[in-house]
């Protein structure tokens, strides 16, 4: 891989150069200000007790600290009658969003390959009208989807929830595995062909290995879809398959009664805290996947 | 002889036993998730459960509904639907016309449905003579609450004409008080916008409009004069209230930020959750004018297969409008019993004052169905009527544009 | 035979997928059209009645202000979320210390759903309640930041937030490709004496151009799905004003049982993108094919 590095011509005088730098500094201060300003009312809100959000300032800091407000997201907010939070729900999202992700990594891997290496008459085409398919609104294939699904036998189950997820995903994994592909020689495999290695051999031997970066962009991409979809999760599942996000929108959008706007905090940064872990986790990877992915060809 | 009992005693216990076999069940879909109304569909499940019946909870919160209907879609599609789901108004017809709602008659006849609820109310539970849906509920939308201390510091009594509530307006803004405490949100600015019309155009005059759809009540004076109303409304209400959730409008009056709120009475829970007494710390009354807009929660039975299904459909509708539910769930959520003959004993003065208000208004046929809350008229056009009202609270359009696009709005939505 | 095998394999390979894209994708967008030809209301009819639905979807003034709103929000969200993604990655590209925590406060919200980011925003744009309220605080009286109860200006407040989300996933694509630039060329210009924002502007933003397409690409996507970030922040409102073509879509389908104008409206909205995309798509594959 490319060294991710190099040196910029520094500004005439140090004087200038420290000034320059402390310019700097301060605007990605500001723009960090930006960004973080919803997660520290969010954080300080889930904080605090109702009676002091609802006397206090948005953005003062919690009086008392208490913890009560997670404890009830995870394990005691009503999402209906069972008031048991968000507990129940997260397997269910584990269960759907692994193989989802999985799945649509390898095919969208496989994709990519043929289009990027194996030329041949329409790939551009095939690729082109696939690529279409990632700026369809969901709104769109809810109903006609949920007829497919029912004639499958998979309606209201977590399979079927996968076999969607896999479906409008493929158009984003196909495009990043093709763009980082297009950047491999086509002399390599013209050599491994020449050794008569085969076209599942050339895919595991020489891609595969060389494919870490692009992969955990991909995953975390689709991750970040998948775990967080709403209306494809509430409209295919039925009760005992609900993912998170359906107990998140139950505790959070209830419209009568009191709004317990610390738990809903809460229980909105407990839900994403798989992806946020992901992001944190694999942040070094992703870049290291876009550089060769998206930019050359 | 002998042989003929014996012959009928058992021929009683294989029915017996083959309908004990059938252990009910039911996949409820619903969007009550909040703490109090969730503790009364808790309610319904222990019956449930108490009779031998498996509840399956399907919750979707949000939008009043709308997340659930489109869960409910789905599920229709695909062939998967739900046994019970929470439907109200026309909505009910209108699945019924899909041909996938499922007939109680059965249960409503046994259990005396015609004779203990109100006609208007039992109309919307029938769909083409039959019975398909069991009412949970009567909110009255038309209700005007307000902090007694702010009436009494400045000499305002509950005004009972929309002159007397505008008088009352000009002095509470000389003295400083927000008028209205209000919500911005569509479907709160159609319930001040009914209220006022109900006032404005009469009880016969809100039926030609809002239920028939009437062209010429729509294009009238008296429309036009709904709207110069709706536009004074505009100036008593504060900077502030776009986007702002009924709750919070709701504790305003309480702690005196505004004086009146124009609310259905789910406003009152509000009031009592935090310790607020009626007729001491807030009043409530109907808003200026004469009748009853009503707002019926209720379960409509869609056609599922499975023997404990329709068992458990059967025990749910009777279950729902059984006396001890009727009472319990109401008194927690703030409405009343959509059954007549249930006492009133435990509820409060407002819950008296709207069920002899229903009786009379029953009587004297100004007994009226919300349109705000989707009782009067299908979602599409109710739907196009809001967008007009929406939109001219939130501009300066004038009272005659808003009554041609009204007009124009309603025939475009067939 | 098994070398006819071999030569099919590929094809065999991609098949399943673009099968599954032409039904799923492209026969939905048929059902869709065809949907939107007939008077279906609570579910699907098939029985075609012409355009009515288009003639209703073009009468009504809130589907005015959506499709307009398309426009106003797209462009700005676009432009300024590159711009600002642009910026942001040129200013990490300058070796600073703590670049690794930056990158994530940057990259972040984009886990984050929205069904409560939204509840945080709309406090923080509330005037009485974020930031106007406690500038006011500070003792600037006159400070008034209250776009979001403002018919004429709650869209930008949607901008606002939709920039927040998505600006650092755009930022990382970027400084992806500020690195990958030769250091040769780079080098090379360094030593001719060419000033650094010379270099930038004439030798590295132009070599950037297959990462702009992806850019636009991921942001158009993210800019036609803008449902949840909506109806958490303004619900539409006020009145109707921050509708867009996806909320008045979900609302006709779901809230209105008028399934057929949801229909027409999705079309116009796939229309819409279809003319945006196709050329930018063709031209950057063309590219890439000469490359």
């Amino acid at each position: 891989m490319a060294d991710l590095t190099y040196s910029h011509t520094p500004p005439k005088g140090s004087f200038g150069k420290l000034i320059l730098r402390w310019i700097l500094y301060i605007l990605l201060a500001l723009f960090a200000l930006y960004y973080l300003m919803p997660l520290f009312v969010m954080v300080t809100t889930s904080l605090k007790s109702l009676e002091e959000i609802r006397t206090g300032s948005l953005i003062a800091l919690p009086r008392e600290i208490t913890f009560d407000a997670w404890k009830t997201a995870w394990s005691g907010a009503c999402t209906g009658i069972q008031c048991e939070g968000l507990q129940p729900y997260f397997w269910n999202s584990v269960l759907l969003a692994v193989p989802a992700v999985a799945l649509s990594t390898l095919i969208g891997a496989l994709n990519g390959y043929v289009i990027a290496q194996w030329q041949f008459r329409g790939a551009n085409l095939i690729f082109s009208l696939m690529l279409f398919g990632c700026f369809i609104p969901f709104q769109v294939v809810l109903l006609p989807m949920a007829r497919l699904l029912g004639m499958m036998g998979l309606a209201g189950s977590i399979p079927g929830l996968v076999f969607v997820h896999v479906i409008y995903g493929i158009g984003f994994t196909t495009l990043f595995f093709r763009n980082y592909y297009v950047s491999i020689p086509a002399e390599l495999v013209k050599a491994a062909k020449v050794d008569g290695a085969n076209f599942f051999r050339i895919f595991w031997s020489i891609f595969l290995p060389l494919s870490l970066p692009i992969i955990v962009v991909t995953v975390i991409w689709q991750f970040t879809q998948i775990w967080n979809d709403f209306l494809f999760g509430v409209s295919f599942s039925q009760a005992g398959t609900q993912p998170i996000t359906v107990a998140l929108n139950n505790i959070v959008n209830s419209t009568t009664g009191v709004k317990e706007y610390n738990v809903d905090m809460a229980a909105a940064i407990i839900a994403a805290l798989p992806t946020l872990f992901v992001y944190v986790f694999a942040g070094k990877y992703f870049i290291r996947g876009l550089t060769a992915g998206s930019v050359k060809g | 002889m002998k042989r003929t009992a014996f012959a009928a005693v058992s021929s009683i216990a294989l029915i017996a036993s083959s309908a004990a076999f059938a252990e009910p069940q039911a996949e409820v879909l619903h969007w009550w998730t909040s703490g109090g109304e969730a503790k009364s569909v808790a309610v319904l499940q222990k019956e449930f459960a108490d009779n031998g019946g498996t509840w399956t909870d399907m919750p979707v919160a949000g939008g009043g509904g709308d997340a659930a209907m489109s869960a409910l879609r789905a599920r229709v599609l695909s062939g998967n639907a739900p046994t019970a789901v929470q439907l109200k108004g026309p909505a009910i017809q209108e699945w019924y016309e899909e041909g996938v709602l499922a007939n109680i008659s059965a249960v409503a006849e046994a259990e005396g449905w015609a004779d203990v609820l109100p006609a208007s109310i039992a109309g919307h539970m029938k769909c083409e003579g039959e019975w398909c849906a069991a009412p949970v509920n009567v909110h009255r939308v038309d209700w005007i609450w307000a902090n007694a201390d702010v009436l009494e510091a400045n000499g305002i009594a509950m005004p009972t004409t929309w002159d007397e509530f505008n008088a009352a307006a000009a002095k509470l803004q000389a003295a400083g008080v927000i008028p209205l405490a209000h919500g911005g949100q569509a479907w709160q600015d159609a319930t001040v916008f009914e209220a006022v019309a109900l006032g404005i155009l009469g009880a016969e005059g809100f039926h030609k409009a809002f239920v028939e759809l009437d062209e010429a009540t729509l294009t009238s004076d008296a429309m036009v004069a709904v709207f110069d109303q709706m536009r004074k409304m505009r100036g008593y209400v504060d900077a502030n209230f776009s986007g702002r959730d009924w709750n919070l409008a709701t504790a305003m009056v309480m702690n005196g930020e505004a004086a009146f709120q124009i609310m259905g009475d789910w406003a009152k829970g509000e009031f009592m959750a935090a310790g607020k007494v009626p007729g001491e710390d807030f009043l409530c009354a109907s808003t200026p004018g004469d009748g009853f807009l009503y707002n019926v929660d209720s379960f409509a039975m869609f056609d599922v297969d499975g023997d404990d299904k329709k068992a458990g459909q059967d025990l749910l509708a009777k279950l729902i409008v059984g006396p001890s539910f009727q009472e319990v769930f109401n008194l927690n959520k703030g409405s009343i019993p959509a059954r007549t003959d249930v006492a009133l004993d435990k509820f409060d003065t407002c819950a008296h004052l709207s069920a002899d208000d229903m009786k009379a208004s029953s009587e004297n046929g100004s007994l009226l169905p919300s349109y705000a809350h989707g009782m009067a008229l299908r979602g599409a056009q109710s739907g196009a009527i809001t967008d007009v009202v929406t939109a001219h609270f939130n501009s300066d359009m004038s009272s005659a544009d808003a009554v041609a696009q009204l007009a124009q709005a309603v025939a475009n939505s067939y | 035979m098994t070398e006819w095998l071999e030569n099919q394999l590929p094809k065999m390979v991609l098949a399943p997928s673009f099968i599954a894209v032409l039904v799923f994708v492209y026969g939905f967008i048929g059902w869709t059209a065809w949907v939107s030809l007939t008077r279906s209301k609570l579910l699907p009819k098939y029985e075609l009645k012409g355009f009515v639905q288009y003639d209703k979807l073009f009468a009504s003034p809130r589907w005015d202000t959506a499709f307009g709103n398309l426009f106003t929000f797209g462009i700005l969200f676009i432009v300024i979320a590159m711009v600002l993604g642009l910026v942001l990655a040129i200013m990490l590209d300058q070796k600073i210390r703590v670049e690794g925590a930056i990158r994530t406060i940057y990259l972040y919200p984009m886990a984050l759903s929205m069904i409560v980011t939204g509840t945080a925003w709309k406090w923080i744009l509330n005037p009485g309640l974020g930031i106007e309220a406690t500038v006011r605080g500070w003792g600037f009286e006159n400070f008034s930041f209250d776009w979001v109860v403002n018919p004429d200006f709650a869209i930008y407040t949607i901008v606002i937030a939709a920039v927040w989300q998505s600006s650092g996933f755009v930022m990382a694509l970027f400084l992806a490709g500020l690195r990958s630039v030769d250091e040769e060329i780079i080098k090379a210009a360094q030593v001719d004496g060419i000033p650094t924002w010379r270099i930038y502007s004439s030798i590295i933003i132009p070599s950037m151009a297959p990462i702009f397409l992806s850019a636009f690409i991921v942001l158009a996507h993210l800019a036609i799905k803008s449902f949840d970030l909506v109806i958490a922040l303004t619900g539409g409102g006020p009145g109707y004003s921050t509708d867009l073509p996806a909320t008045y879509m979900y609302a006709m389908a779901f809230s209105r049982g008028d399934i057929g104008q949801a229909a027409s409206s999705a079309m116009i909205m796939m229309a819409v993108v279809f003319t945006i995309v196709v050329p930018y798509l063709y031209s950057e594959l063309r590219a890439k094919n000469h490359g």
